[in-house]
């Protein structure tokens, strides 16, 4: 999807050489810290940021140059969503609509504007909108217009989603429904590309995450991959010190009552503790989260300074 | 995108607000002359103001006149620094980018949205101001411009080769100029077209307002900023005009023929300031919308 991808804002660089790789189908998850350089990233997908160097490759065309074909194809939320506030939701979503090119995805004239009213119904219907009716957008809550802003993404029926920061505002309703609505749409073939630092969001979402930490993309991989049991098991035990003893080196590393043993099998491992006469209060394959992932590759966030 | 910014502009509470306002000055001030009958004195005061007691059909010129050096170019400047430094404010720029909007279609719309307003407020202003003037001040008594009495016609006739040459620092004069000027009376007929003229010309003035502004509005991501930048400019330039010092730069400075468009009420009309007038408002207009899009089409969108 992009090949050595740079961007510098005069003196800073904030997207180091990234070599994004998004499948078609893909939930793909982009994580990392604050000031990583995930928004620049989302924002030269979209042309609205110029990359200093390097190839952007978005539904096989080439962006910006092919912008006019491409983006009416995308649905796109970019950090907060926008709106204007004097109007009601299914005004900024019908001007919003009518404000693009009049042949969405080679179609015929005037196609885009007779099945406006339906597409925009459609749209607050899946976000749950339908019953908002005429209220001024200055009167919708932080959750309403997180609601609204995926509404405006969905109403080209776009065959790609940029989302960028989704849940931001939502409650813990609002995530599920999100979650919902996205797991949907991707089984109906839309490619959804979300970045995020809500770690529990992508882990519960995507297929695949990237991580990208001071501009460099330092991890990308299948999630199901990344948390592939390690081959360890993790053994909890109040005889701790009698089972090392028994396991003598084949513990990697221990911490009070837990132990991380490299062995075949949790199961193997249960029997000869237990033949043995120890303990064993819990015992299993050692499973890494992604949030242990994500941390082990990145540094400290940009925002924080030391 | 063209009706769609027009749809923008006419849902906008501003847009109405701002026009009642414009309009409510000219009332205002033929409230308070139809009731004590006093005007400035022919030469002085706001252009046409000493003529509209005879004839209330003048009053829309006189109107232009009040709202010319301030509202218009506040309200235009407001309008148009808000056009595409609002959108970033809002955020809602780069949603329609993506949309996508071409960002020279969008600069296009922008400034179709600004000329409509422009135009909008203008012929408000020139509506509202010939339904005030006859019926506050009554029709035309003499059904003619250029008879107002009480006009030193020999000394301010006597004056047009010098008022020639230094009309718009005279300005203010000229209001009591032209009655005198015109030998000939203006038919209704006669005053229409000239009025239109003048509409004219004050849009195209406006245009000159609202590239700054644009120009700006590409450059800031605050509204504010960018409309009192463009005033700043008209400021700036209004007190060049008035400085002798200063007037090797004065024929390029976007205010110097901007009381021209009363030269549309001498008999005949007196061409010379208003064309000069168009020409350099073309080339401002010009400059700064190539300005406008250069930086705007490669600017990056962070807001």
């Amino acid at each position: 999807m992009t090949r050595a991808l740079i961007k510098r804002y005069g003196a800073v660089t904030a997207v180091r050489s990234v070599d994004l790789d998004v499948r078609e189908g893909d939930r793909y998850g982009l994580l990392g810290p604050n000031g990583s350089g995930k928004t620049t990233l989302v924002r030269m997908l979209l042309g609205l940021v110029y990359a200093t160097s390097g190839e952007i490759e978005v539904l096989g065309r080439r962006m910006p140059r092919h912008a006019r074909e491409v983006l009416p194809q995308i649905g796109a939320l970019i950090e907060e969503p926008a709106a204007y506030p004097h109007l009601s939701g299914r005004a900024n979503l019908t001007l919003l609509d009518a404000a693009g090119p009049r042949v969405p995805g080679g179609g015929f004239m005037g196609k885009a504007r007779r099945t406006r009213r339906q597409r925009v119904d459609e749209a607050l219907e899946q976000v749950g909108l339908a019953g908002v009716g005429r209220r001024p957008v200055k009167a919708y809550s932080l959750g309403m217009r997180q609601r609204l802003g995926l509404a405006a993404a969905l109403i080209r029926r776009p065959r790609l989603l940029i989302l960028d920061e989704p849940g931001n505002g939502l409650d813990p309703r609002g995530i599920r429904d999100l979650r919902e609505l996205l797991l949907g749409l991707n089984d109906a073939g839309v490619t959804v590309f979300l970045s995020s630092h809500l770690l529990a969001e992508v882990e519960q979402l995507c297929t695949r995450v990237g991580v990208l930490d001071s501009g460099r993309l330092v991890l990308q991989d299948d999630l199901a991959a990344l948390c592939a049991p390690t081959g360890r098991i993790v053994v909890d035990t109040p005889d701790a010190d009698q089972v090392a003893a028994l396991l003598d080196g084949q513990v990697e590393h221990r911490d009070g009552q837990q132990l991380l043993v490299r062995y075949s099998g949790a199961a193997a491992l249960n029997t000869r503790l237990v033949g043995a006469g120890l303990r064993v209060s819990s015992i299993g394959p050692q499973q890494r989260t992604l949030e242990d992932i994500v941390l082990s590759v990145t540094g400290a966030g940009s925002d924080q300074i030391s | 995108m063209i009706t769609v910014e027009l749809v923008k502009l006419l849902r906008r509470p501003r847009t109405w607000i701002s026009v009642v306002l414009t309009c409510a000055l000219p009332f205002m001030v033929a409230v308070f002359i139809t009731v004590t009958h006093l005007v400035p004195p022919p030469g002085q005061g706001s252009a046409f103001l000493s003529a509209v007691l005879q004839d209330g059909a003048l009053y829309p010129a006189a109107a232009l006149a009040l709202v010319l050096p301030v509202f218009l170019p506040v309200a235009v400047a407001v309008v148009a620094g808000d056009s595409i430094a609002g959108e970033a404010t809002g955020g809602t720029l780069r949603y329609l980018l993506v949309r996508p909007v071409g960002r020279t279609r969008l600069l296009v719309a922008k400034l179709v949205s600004v000329i409509v307003y422009v135009l909008l407020v203008v012929l408000a202003v020139t509506f509202t101001a010939y339904a005030t003037g006859v019926f506050l001040l009554g029709p035309s008594e003499a059904a003619a411009v250029g008879q107002a009495p009480g006009v030193p016609g020999g000394a301010a006739g006597g004056s047009v080769p010098g008022l020639a040459g230094q009309a718009p620092t005279a300005g203010q004069a000229a209001g009591g100029a032209v009655t005198s000027l015109s030998g000939a009376p203006l038919s209704l007929l006669q005053l229409t077209e000239r009025t239109a003229g003048a509409i004219a010309f004050i849009t195209v003035s406006m245009l000159g307002v609202a590239a700054i502004a644009l120009f700006l509005s590409t450059i800031t991501d605050s509204a504010l900023g960018s409309a009192l930048g463009a005033l700043a400019a008209l400021v700036a330039s209004e007190v060049l005009v008035t400085l002798n010092a200063a007037t090797v730069v004065q024929p390029y400075l976007p205010t110097r023929y901007w009381l021209a468009w009363i030269d549309f009420f001498r008999q005949p009309v007196f061409w010379r300031d208003i064309q000069r007038g168009f020409g350099i408002q073309a080339v401002y207009v010009v400059v700064l919308l190539a300005a406008a899009w250069a930086n705007f089409s490669t600017k990056d969108i962070t807001a």
